[in-house]
């Protein structure tokens, strides 16, 4: 089937089996590896991929469901205005050892600060409690993100 | 202990918490993972796993798979032939892929090697396989009855990182044994006021690297190159050389950044396959495991445990003795070193009159085990550590008390002829108690617990590093250590420029690639800092004294590296090489070490609600006692990624077999920490007291948090007044111990 999309503010148009996954159409067709598989099963959050603003567990979601809608990946939004914001915080508070997490970690954080979602350290828990991270522990993170937020933690 | 005596124009790079060097990179998604790497014509592999755990390979006809259009080829058992098929770096007792019996479902029967992924599954579709089911030897207490079914006819075969002695004939599944023994324990027990005694479980455990085990190879006549998630390239190139027959230098092992290890990627695990079934293929082959199969792949150890503790009526403690059985799966993978590790754990690091020590690695039909972090001492610290509580309860002491009053002190003989204690062990435990609050008024259903525990740490001592220094004054660091989220190459790095005289942005350390960078031995054990960290402070020296010659008593300036180098070659080019040494005192034998005591000393408080059986964890508090901090905040990092991985043992994490077939092998059925159980509140002290044989008095860190909080919250429990001997405390364990205690009259505390 064709498929025609915008991924990163392009517009794509590419001939993809029905049953291509998002992750697969991204990594093989694309060319853009900053989102993992790990779990397959929507639990680690490391295949997370912005689609309309939103995460999305793009190993359990259609390439065709994409189809009209904006993707952003980690490699279009390090070109987005604050980014840099991001990325210092996340070093600054060392929140990431191995890295394999840390794109998706950093698009669904994107997508909170957008909307206001992180008040206060328990939500900033609760909101990224879909993206696992294996080596920090969290805290780094938590720091890093109530710093982006503006919130005590 | 070594201090700088000269004069230094940057400031200090050792010590101060620098930004990750490869923060960058992996913050962005550039940083490159085996899984990213496409070589051309690369074919895609999938491997067929035995669904049986114990059955004798009746057929195997792959010929429908063969013929399938994409399919390039299969491997099976019938491959293994003209050259010795076995491999495993402690035990040589595993086939490349199974050739008449399969001993663990998960089991590679065949491997295929197609053009696109979804070839190879269908093409394992169409491979038949015909199986006669064997009696399966389910767990450890199976595997040693009397009449229980071999699972190795033997003789046991050493591997060639063995590194524990000579190797006793396997008795019956038994594969290997470590015994301890000092003073007359069966007397002491007979003649001390208060003895406990228990029985323990402690669970099979998925490591959950979040990258899975992937591995790209490519076999052309006899060179090898793999490009693979390995933590230990240096071991993996020696195994896959004796293996397919090579010289060494004709295999190259290439790791670019690990997405997490934790042990599960340390020595060799998908290599020899994947190779294999590239040779066949006569094409480069990526396998990549799904998280299913990387759970078969390797796993920490189950253990049972029976233990007794004696105590003096005053708190002295007197004596323990300890037999325990680590279930290593089918294959013996790094149980042998598991099994010793945690033999040397078990005691505890006290003042006995006399302990003994019986531990035994044994064969079962489940996936092999292999490292975990902090194995052994995540095993044994928490059965030892009850024990000393139970033992304070029962005197009417603080648990805190007892530890003061018996903690070995630095310089005292842990084991025979081995390390000396290196570390201040009673100021560690006072400072975690302290942390958590240790002596204040408690709430109903809140405890608190200390733990204190060693980790023999370091592996075989042999690193080498080389130092370039580039015509344009910037610096690379060529050393094998792998960046598996450690933080080495920014150690490293902080280490070459603290050296030379650089900033440390000046500084690059490369991954590794057996072609190109010098021999070290392995990424794990906690070895990087202390010894990698080592051979790269002893090249870089080199290089410095090299630069102060040629400055001839001028300052050294960064901005004037390039105009030295230029002075030494005649023009604008060439480099200046240092070299760099680690090697054993010793024979680096088991006996003479470890090359330090890793410090596994935390604190918890708990909350258990009655009703529910739960757990929460309010407080914990960690001591990184790592002699001098490179980095003080990765350090932190570290303990505090231990602490998780620790709650998540201590509380759910566990692999749930029946007989010998793994039931939770997804994410939605093992469930590791998510940002909501972190603790209210986590504390990670780190203690300098440059009591470290690393460079500036350092030595490692990273491990012990994780078997101390484990430890710390099942005492928190149990200060709580729930006593538990079986992990994970998962509420369901937790209320019916409570139903029990109230039962037995002992609940409410």
């Amino acid at each position: 089937m064709r498929l025609e999309l915008t991924v990163n503010g392009k517009a794509v148009a590419r001939e993809v089996a029905p049953q291509t996954l998002l992750l697969d159409f991204v990594r093989d067709e694309l060319g853009l590896t900053g989102a993992k598989r790990s779990c397959e099963v929507q639990v680690c959050g490391t295949c997370t991929l912005l689609v309309d603003g939103q995460p999305v567990s793009s190993c359990c979601y259609l390439a065709a469901d994409a189809a009209g809608r904006d993707v952003l990946t980690i490699e279009g939004l390090q070109e987005q205005p604050g980014f840099e914001r991001l990325e210092r915080a996340f070093l600054d508070h060392a929140a990431l050892q191995c890295g394999f997490c840390t794109p998706a970690m950093l698009l669904t954080v994107s997508a909170l600060l957008r909307d206001g979602e992180l008040t206060d350290e328990e939500r900033i828990k609760q909101s990224l409690a879909g993206n696992i991270c294996r080596c920090t522990g969290y805290r780094g993170i938590v720091e890093a993100v109530a710093d982006l937020a503006g919130v005590h933690a | 202990m070594t201090t700088l005596s000269r004069p230094r124009t940057v400031a200090p790079q050792v010590g101060r918490s620098a930004p990750r060097r490869d923060g960058a990179e992996k913050v962005r998604g550039q940083a490159e993972f085996a899984g990213d790497i496409v070589v051309p014509h690369m074919l895609h592999g999938k491997v067929l796993r035995s669904p049986l755990p114990h059955a004798r390979l009746v057929s195997v006809d792959a010929r429908a798979a063969e013929s399938m259009p994409g399919v390039v080829c299969v491997l099976t058992g019938a491959d293994m032939t003209g050259r010795d098929p076995y491999w495993g770096h402690a035990i040589r007792d595993r086939p490349i892929v199974a050739i008449d019996r399969v001993r663990f479902a998960g089991e590679p029967v065949a491997a295929v090697a197609a053009e696109d992924e979804a070839t190879a599954l269908a093409a394992l579709e169409a491979i038949a396989v015909e199986y006669e089911e064997l009696p399966v030897v389910a767990d450890v207490e199976a595997a040693l009855a009397p009449d229980a079914p071999r699972l190795h006819e033997g003789p046991l075969r050493p591997g060639l990182f063995h590194g524990l002695g000579e190797l006793e004939p396997l008795d019956g599944n038994v594969c290997y044994r470590f015994r301890m023994d000092r003073g007359e324990i069966e007397a002491v027990l007979a003649h001390a006021d208060l003895v406990v005694e228990g029985e323990y479980t402690f669970p099979a455990v998925y490591q959950y690297a979040m990258e899975t085990h992937t591995v790209v190879a490519h076999a052309v006549g006899d060179q090898i190159t793999v490009w693979a998630s390995c933590q230990h390239p240096f071991l993996v190139r020696a195994e896959l050389a004796a293996l397919f027959d090579v010289p060494l230098a004709n295999v190259r092992v290439i790791v670019p950044f690990l997405g997490g290890g934790f042990g599960s990627k340390s020595y060799t695990k998908m290599e020899p396959i994947t190779v294999a079934l590239a040779r066949k293929a006569g094409k480069p082959v990526r396998i990549q495991n799904r998280v299913s199969e990387s759970m078969v792949t390797t796993r920490r150890h189950g253990m049972r445990c029976r233990m007794r503790t004696a105590m003096t009526a005053e708190g002295k403690l007197l004596g323990r003795d300890v037999e325990c059985w680590f279930d290593t799966g089918a294959y013996a993978d790094n149980g042998p070193r598991v099994t010793a590790t945690g033999a040397d754990a078990a005691p505890g690091p006290y003042r006995w009159e006399a302990y003994r020590v019986n531990a035994a690695c044994v064969y079962t039909n489940t996936a092999p085990s292999g490292s975990y972090r902090a194995f052994g001492a995540t095993h044994l610290q928490w059965i030892g550590e009850s024990q000393i509580d139970e033992l304070a309860r029962r005197a009417g002491l603080d648990p805190l008390e007892v530890r003061r009053a018996n903690l070995c002190v630095p310089g005292d003989e842990l084991r025979a002829g081995g390390k000396p204690l290196d570390a201040d062990l009673v100021g560690d435990v006072e400072r975690a108690a302290a942390a958590i609050g240790w002596g204040e008024p408690k709430e109903p259903n809140v405890g608190r617990g200390v733990s204190v525990g060693l980790l023999a740490a370091g592996a075989h001592p042999v690193s080498t590093a080389v130092v370039r220094v580039e015509a344009d004054g910037r610096v690379v660091v060529l050393v094998g250590t792998t960046e598996v989220g450690q933080g080495a190459r920014t150690a490293l790095a902080q280490i070459a420029a603290e050296e030379v005289g650089v900033p440390v942005e000046l500084v690059t350390v490369r991954g590794a690639d057996t072609r190109f960078t010098p021999y070290d031995r392995s990424t794990g054990a906690s070895r990087s800092t202390t010894l990698a960290g080592l051979a790269v402070q002893r090249a870089a020296a080199q290089v410095r004294e090299q630069l102060e010659q040629i400055a001839d008593g001028e300052e050294i300036e960064p901005d004037a590296i390039p105009g030295l180098i230029a002075k030494r070659f005649g023009l604008a080019g060439g480099e200046l090489i240092g070299h760099g040494e680690v090697a054993p005192q010793g024979t680096g034998s088991y006996a003479e070490g470890p090359v330090f005591w890793e410090v596994c000393v935390g604190a918890a408080e708990v909350e258990v609600d009655p009703d529910l059986g739960t757990v929460r964890v309010r407080k914990t508090a960690t001591i990184a006692d790592v002699g001098k901090a490179i980095n003080p905040l990765l350090v932190e990092r570290q303990d505090e990624g231990g602490t998780m991985q620790g709650l998540g043992n201590a509380l759910f994490e566990e692999m749930v077999y029946d007989d010998g077939l793994l039931l939770n092998d997804t994410l939605l059925d093992y469930r590791v920490p998510s940002f909501e159980d972190l603790p209210d509140e986590m504390t990670c002290i780190v203690v300098e007291n440059g009591d470290g044989p690393g460079p500036y008095g350092a030595k490692g860190c990273g491990e012990g948090s994780l078997a101390a909080v484990t430890a710390a919250v099942v005492n928190a429990l149990a200060d709580a007044g729930v006593p538990m001997n079986e992990l994970p405390l998962t509420p369901e364990r937790v209320w019916r111990r409570i139903r029990q205690l109230e039962e037995e009259g002992t609940w409410p505390k």
